[in-house]
């Protein structure tokens, strides 16, 4: 039977040996060296990279806290005061973790917003996006059950606000719940499990990432036009163009995430998480971090318990559904006039959510978050799928390279008109 | 178009920064008066004197009702105190050792290793004494305040005497910065309270300084060694993302505009 496998052609005979038997080399030259990559992208693009920046930072830090760490009631504030404290740069691996939290979730909420402006979630990718959405969901769990690691006031609160919601499924609420805590309350095996949980779930993110990759290197990215690479012309070999542009974002991002960690490491929490938890004693106000505060919000904008959870699943579950929420067949906002101001008023009403998470829901804040529950499920539901139908869309331009080089030339050609062009 | 989104953005930017204030309910810090901490800034560090002034209003003061279990007398060192002064500091207190060989547990002059004796055994102890009231551990109380050494020092500097018309509870003073201004601690510092070991004069405002510099290093014991690494990555940084868009800039000369 005829063998037609092409040996290897790398000249490094290690590096052939190796990829003769497995083509891990070849796979890799495929899809990060010679991959084909729109050559539009802009700085936006380099939010995925960030991402798995932030997941391993988040991993190995992780690991190295986990050898210092006790899951005890008793010891657990204890343990993190003591690698703060005491442990060889410590003080340094628990604010990069603690602060990483906050910078991983910062680039995905870019990176998420970037997808929805630019229609990442379109046919073919709907798939891709669904990882995506799956990995966002993941974060979610996992930086909720790190939080409780510490076992701060906040953390013991939150904890106990967080599960008390499954309370509020009828019937078999209570049981869950109960199941859950491994006890009555939030106590000593909720701790244990949550730990044991905080350590798993990255690596399910890990795969997830595997997976959400795979995907994009099937359909092949997106770009910032939302029109297929049609010629050779439309593309960029993927190295060194975007290894080097990702490499200039990712010191840039270091740079802010550095300027955190070393000049303002408590800025982004909450004072209360320095005082060991204790179930006879309520914060004042218990609320979560940052990234929480939106859907915290969505959560608080209805008097009722049951339904306030209902609708902050499904603020989330809205995420899943964008493919087939958005009828039009143009991607890119860029050629979307109606769909660019919702979009814009989208990015507005999540600051506004935020914000209402973070105050008590009194007086104006109740009003101003309702509105805002409603514009955000309104995105979703009526002006996504109406939108397609009455949107009168922007021609799109033939191809990329028309677009690029094109608008180029014309830049070059016209450098002396350009202050016109502003006026 | 462009106008409109830079107005929506600049929408966001501004709630941001309304979402970030201070919300202030009757249960919450008011913002107290903001004081000059030498540890402030990106290339702040702890005054030494102050610190060791610190740790003497805590240990002739505070020390009496509040205890810092998370630290160890070896610890000073981060103040300026050298071995001897650490183990003589150490050998103040008396101890419970571990069991001899006949199971009797004895008292032991304390170590540089033993964490900082509490005053009370036990919290219900530490109540009984106090009024039913819990002073609380010192160790984080600075990262675990709001406004940190400016509301330790506004607290230590609030006391006086209640308005008229302010209902006061048994056995409770009026502070100014305290959460509804009734707290269950006496007034603990005073002009001439102690007698500094420097000479410096020992009023209350001093006081109050030191030792809220005192406790914001206890907290945060590690902050002159994070604002040194900190400058050198950020210096590291700067110029490596340089030499990063440079690099950039060099692959993508042959490609477009």
């Amino acid at each position: 039977m005829a063998h037609t496998k092409t040996p290897s052609t790398f000249q490094n005979p290690v590096i052939r040996w190796v990829d003769d038997r497995l083509p891990i080399f070849t796979m890799l030259s495929k899809e990060y060296g010679v991959f084909p990559t729109p050559r539009n992208f802009n700085y936006l693009w380099n939010f995925g990279a960030l991402a798995l920046v932030m997941l391993v930072i988040m991993i190995i830090t992780g690991v190295f806290l986990a050898m210092q760490y006790t899951p005890n009631t008793e010891m657990a504030f204890a343990s993190v005061d003591r690698i703060t404290r005491d442990v060889n740069g410590g003080w340094l691996l628990r604010t990069l973790h603690a602060n990483g939290s906050s910078m991983f979730f910062l680039v995905v909420y870019v990176h998420i917003f970037r997808g929805m402006y630019y229609g990442s979630y379109k046919r073919p990718r709907e798939l891709l996006w669904l990882f995506g959405a799956t990995i966002y969901g993941l974060m979610m769990a996992t930086a909720f059950l790190g939080y409780t690691l510490p076992w701060g006031q906040m953390s013991f609160w939150g904890a106990t606000v967080i599960t008390n919601f499954f309370t509020a499924i009828p019937v078999v609420g209570k049981a869950i719940t109960t199941w859950l805590w491994g006890g009555f309350s939030v106590a000593n095996p909720t701790l244990n499990r949550f730990f044991a949980l905080h350590y798993l779930l990255p690596f399910i993110i890990a795969a997830v990432v595997f997976l959400h990759v795979w995907a994009l290197h099937v359909t092949g990215s997106n770009n910032p036009l939302g029109i297929e690479p049609k010629s050779d012309k439309d593309t960029l070999p993927f190295h060194p163009y975007y290894t080097m542009k990702d490499g200039f974002g990712i010191t840039v991002f270091l740079l802010i995430y550095a300027a955190i960690v070393f000049y303002i490491p408590d800025y982004l929490g909450d004072p209360d998480n320095y005082i060991q938890g204790n179930p006879l004693v309520t914060p004042s106000s218990i609320k979560p971090e940052w990234y929480f505060l939106p859907f915290y919000a969505i959560l608080r904008s209805v008097p009722d318990k049951l339904l306030g959870v209902v609708l902050m699943g499904a603020a989330v579950i809205m995420i899943f559904l964008m493919p087939w929420l958005d009828t039009s067949k143009v991607r890119s906002a860029k050629f979307r006039p109606w769909y660019q101001w919702c979009f814009w008023f989208l990015v507005l009403d999540a600051f506004v959510l935020g914000d209402v998470g973070a105050h008590h829901p009194e007086g104006i804040w109740i009003l101003l978050g309702r509105v805002a529950t409603i514009y955000y499920f309104g995105f979703f539901l009526i002006l996504l799928p109406f939108l397609g139908w009455f949107e009168k869309t922007l021609p799109l331009p033939a191809s990329i390279s028309e677009s690029v080089l094109g608008g180029g030339k014309l830049a070059r050609a016209d450098v002396a008109a350009k202050p016109m062009e502003k006026a | 178009m462009s106008a409109f989104r830079a107005f929506l953005i600049g929408g966001a930017l501004a709630l941001a920064a309304v979402a970030s204030a201070p919300v202030a309910s009757a249960q919450e810090i008011e913002k107290p008066a903001a004081q000059d901490w030498s540890f402030y800034g990106v290339l702040g560090t702890y005054d030494r004197a102050a610190l060791q002034r610190g740790f003497q209003v805590y240990r002739e003061v505070c020390a009496a009702c509040h205890s810092m279990n998370l630290l160890a007398y070896h610890d000073l060192d981060g103040i300026g105190y050298s071995l001897p002064e650490i183990k003589a500091i150490a050998a103040s207190v008396q101890v419970p050792d571990d069991p001899d060989d006949t199971g009797e547990v004895k008292d032991r002059p304390g170590r540089p290793s033993d964490h900082f004796k509490a005053p009370f055994a036990n919290e219900k102890a530490a109540q009984a004494a106090n009024n039913g009231a819990l002073p609380k551990d010192l160790s984080l109380i600075v990262r675990g305040r709001e406004f940190g050494p400016d509301y330790i020092y506004a607290l230590m500097t609030g006391f006086g005497t209640a308005p008229a018309d302010m209902k006061m509870a048994k056995g409770m003073n009026y502070n100014a910065a305290f959460p509804g201004h009734q707290i269950a601690m006496p007034p603990p510092l005073s002009d001439d309270r102690v007698t500094y070991a420097d000479g410096t004069k020992a009023t209350l405002q001093q006081e109050a300084h030191d030792v809220a510099t005192f406790l914001a290093w206890a907290s945060d014991p590690h902050l002159e060694e994070r604002h040194r690494l900190g400058a050198r990555v950020m210096i590291f940084l700067l110029a490596f993302s340089g030499v990063m868009y440079g690099v950039k800039r060099k692959v993508w000369s042959n490609v477009h505009h």
